[in-house]
């Protein structure tokens, strides 16, 4: 029998269409980035049975498994359903695989687990949310990284999520030995400065990377008992508008965020294009056609910020407006050739 | 004179010196290590067993009641000086017997160096010690070969604990009568001692001078980044440095402090017009190795190193000291030194 496939479901279903006539490969969420080896053992099992021996790590730390045959996707989703259990992914079908895909694998670095400058558990965080808001067919990417160094690239993201760790300073503890100092201005922002012998932090200036209390000999620096973390929203890449996200808040706790990522869900339900292309059309595109206003009143419904928490009231993204200019900023011949 | 005794009969004993004494032990600190989510043993006041954390060798050591991290010697005005006050009041430090042992490194260099450091001197007067014992050996620990890893006397009592069964050596009748008030059974007790540890090291009788361009340096100019984790952990490390610190709303008035020093970090050794002895960090591990194993031998008549291995488990490069010196040792062996 001719192959007769409803594309659109088996997109919906996590598989993605190649350019091979009747091929597909399988998207394995892989929720901040963290798979255990039995899941990785059935996956290498699949792509060896099914698929063409190779297995892809994406971009945003999914697994695709390539090559295999749009007639097999029946059996592929029995056999994925170990992925899906050990990973604990929301499902609505045992044995169906995964019922969506819209909102993309959520991201994230190694962070407090592994990485000595993680602020914070970032893979357990990933793991809430992603648990708070999978299966859904919208368009949201989200990632979280454990420091300032960004190294999970957040600010490509819809919701960006950087940790923070307000430092803490014990001047009885204090040796007035600089390094706190000298590693803030090498490694980070040189928020500090000795005065008289001890350190004073600019608290505006701080982003609480936590430098000083990994080169405080003395534990004179520690860390905040309460996590906290900056959020940056809507940034992107694409044909139309490519955009680095801009801040939000600092000093956010967990809660404020994951409401306002629950929030952000029912604002894109509101205000979506009803006919837009394939009934996809990414937030960031929504808040340029409401305003940052209104997207701001519906993420913020009933959240209260925890007290340390600063807000930025109005967002301007920057990035290039190829739909409005693609002429390079400096045209011609480079005159270094000659 | 021994006891054993419950936790519960314990705490009324601790109750009951509390009364009397500032009570100073080893207490995890949750979340206050370096990393994210990582805690830190140092020493704090307690009033209770539960307190204490028993079952980890402390990060920092018991040194910091003695010789305090950062401590103000007087204030001044323009014409007058006050000295600051000092907590004169009787303390017991709860310690394993490494730092009992330490104990004695720091009264050598703050009491019989010379002159007594009357700011050491104060507190050290009405300090006293509750040994705790070790029933295993920590990573790092070395205390057998440097001969510390057994104290017989100097301590009010020792501790070893059991879940909920306590034993206790008594030395001192007055403590003894604390521990007759309460239920205890009367028994003799030994505190428990490591006598076998994996780290081992052996200490070369002299050192020549040659062993200042030994090459086995180089590494740790390169390897070592000058944090002076390893000093400032360290239960014999003494060295300070001075603060003149004037009141930034009145020029005028100020105060001297003295903050703990290390020969580890950057401008240990700078003088005036622009001087450094020690520039390299190979040249100040060189220092401070050759200090422990040899200099204050030569001076006191015993290693100032205790073997308590703390500086191993701070160290962020990985640089481990006990094998610092097993290479002194070969190197001194072998004659290439």
């Amino acid at each position: 029998m001719s192959l007769d496939v409803n594309l659109k479901g088996l997109k919906k279903n996590a598989f993605r269409v190649s350019k091979h006539r009747g091929e597909t490969a399988s998207r394995v969420r892989v929720p901040g980035g963290l798979i255990n080896a039995k899941s990785m053992a059935r996956i290498t099992e699949i792509a060896e049975k099914y698929g063409n021996g190779t297995i892809f790590i994406t971009n945003r730390q999914g697994i695709e498994i390539p090559g295999i045959s749009m007639n097999d996707v029946d059996a592929v989703n029995k056999e994925i359903q170990l992925c899906i259990d050990e990973a604990k992914i929301n499902q609505e079908e045992r044995d169906k695989g995964f019922p969506a895909s819209g909102t993309r694998n959520v991201v994230a670095c190694p962070g407090a687990r592994l990485c000595p400058f993680g602020c914070y558990d970032t893979t357990a965080f990933a793991q809430k949310i992603e648990n708070q808001i999978f299966p859904n067919n919208r368009h949201f990417k989200i990632a979280f990284t454990g420091c300032s160094n960004d190294c999970a690239k957040v600010r490509m993201d819809d919701f960006g999520i950087i940790g923070m760790t307000e430092p803490q300073y014990d001047p009885n503890r204090c040796i007035g030995c600089q390094q706190c100092v000298d590693y803030c201005k090498i490694r980070s922002v040189g928020a500090l400065k000795m005065v008289g012998g001890k350190v004073v932090r600019d608290h505006d200036l701080c982003i609480g990377c936590g430098v000083c209390v990994s080169y405080c000999p003395t534990r004179a620096w520690t860390r905040s008992k309460e996590h906290y973390f900056r959020v940056v929203l809507l940034g992107r890449t694409g044909k139309k508008n490519p955009r680095l996200a801009e801040d939000f808040m600092k000093w956010a706790d967990e809660d404020t965020i994951t409401k306002m990522v629950e929030n952000a869900y029912a604002y894109v339900e509101e205000y979506i294009d009803p006919n837009a292309y394939e009934t996809k059309e990414h937030v960031g595109y929504i808040v340029d056609r409401t305003g940052f206003d209104e997207f701001y009143k519906w993420i913020m419904k009933d959240v209260t910020p925890n007290e340390k928490c600063e807000i930025n009231n109005r967002l301007y993204w920057g990035g290039k407006q190829y739909d409005r200019s693609n002429n390079l900023k400096s045209p011609g011949l480079n005159p270094y050739q000659y | 004179m021994g006891y054993i005794l419950n936790v519960e009969a314990l705490n009324q004993v601790l109750q009951k010196l509390g009364e009397t004494y500032r009570l100073y032990a080893p207490v995890r600190k949750i979340g206050e290590g370096r990393f994210t989510n990582v805690d830190v043993v140092r020493y704090d006041f307690i009033s209770t067993l539960e307190e204490i954390e028993l079952n980890a060798k402390s990060d920092y050591s018991f040194k910091e009641l003695l010789t305090p991290l950062s401590q103000t010697l007087f204030f001044f005005t323009e014409d007058q000086t006050q000295e600051a006050k000092i907590d004169t009041s009787e303390a017991i430090i709860f310690l394993r017997s490494c730092d009992m042992h330490a104990v004695k490194r720091l009264d050598d260099i703050y009491l019989n160096n010379g002159f007594a450091d009357p700011f050491y001197q104060k507190v050290r007067d009405h300090v006293h010690f509750v040994l705790l014992g070790c029933s295993h050996a920590y990573d790092n620990c070395f205390c057998v070969d440097m001969g510390s890893n057994i104290t017989t006397e100097g301590y009010l009592f020792s501790l070893d604990v059991d879940n909920d069964k306590v034993s206790c050596d008594v030395k001192d009748p007055e403590i003894a009568k604390l521990f007759d008030a309460v239920s205890a059974v009367k028994q003799d007790v030994t505190p428990k001692a490591v006598t076998e540890t994996a780290v081992h090291v052996e200490i070369p009788e002299t050192v020549p001078n040659t062993i200042y361009k030994n090459p086995l340096w180089d590494e740790y100019t390169a390897r070592c980044i000058n944090c002076g984790r390893c000093t400032t952990v360290c239960p014999t490390c003494t060295c300070f440095n001075m603060q003149d610190t004037f009141y930034t709303d009145n020029g005028k008035v100020g105060e001297r402090r003295r903050v703990a020093g290390s020969c580890m970090i950057n401008g240990y050794t700078n003088v005036a017009g622009g001087g450094q002895y020690r520039r390299t960090n190979g040249e100040r591990m060189r220092f401070k190795v050759l200090h422990k194993i040899y200099d204050h031998r030569r001076r006191f008549g015993n290693d100032m190193c205790v073997g308590c291995g703390r500086c191993d488990d701070v160290c962020p490069e990985y640089i481990s000291y006990s094998n610092i010196i097993n290479k002194v040792n070969n190197a001194v062996k072998e004659g290439n030194s």
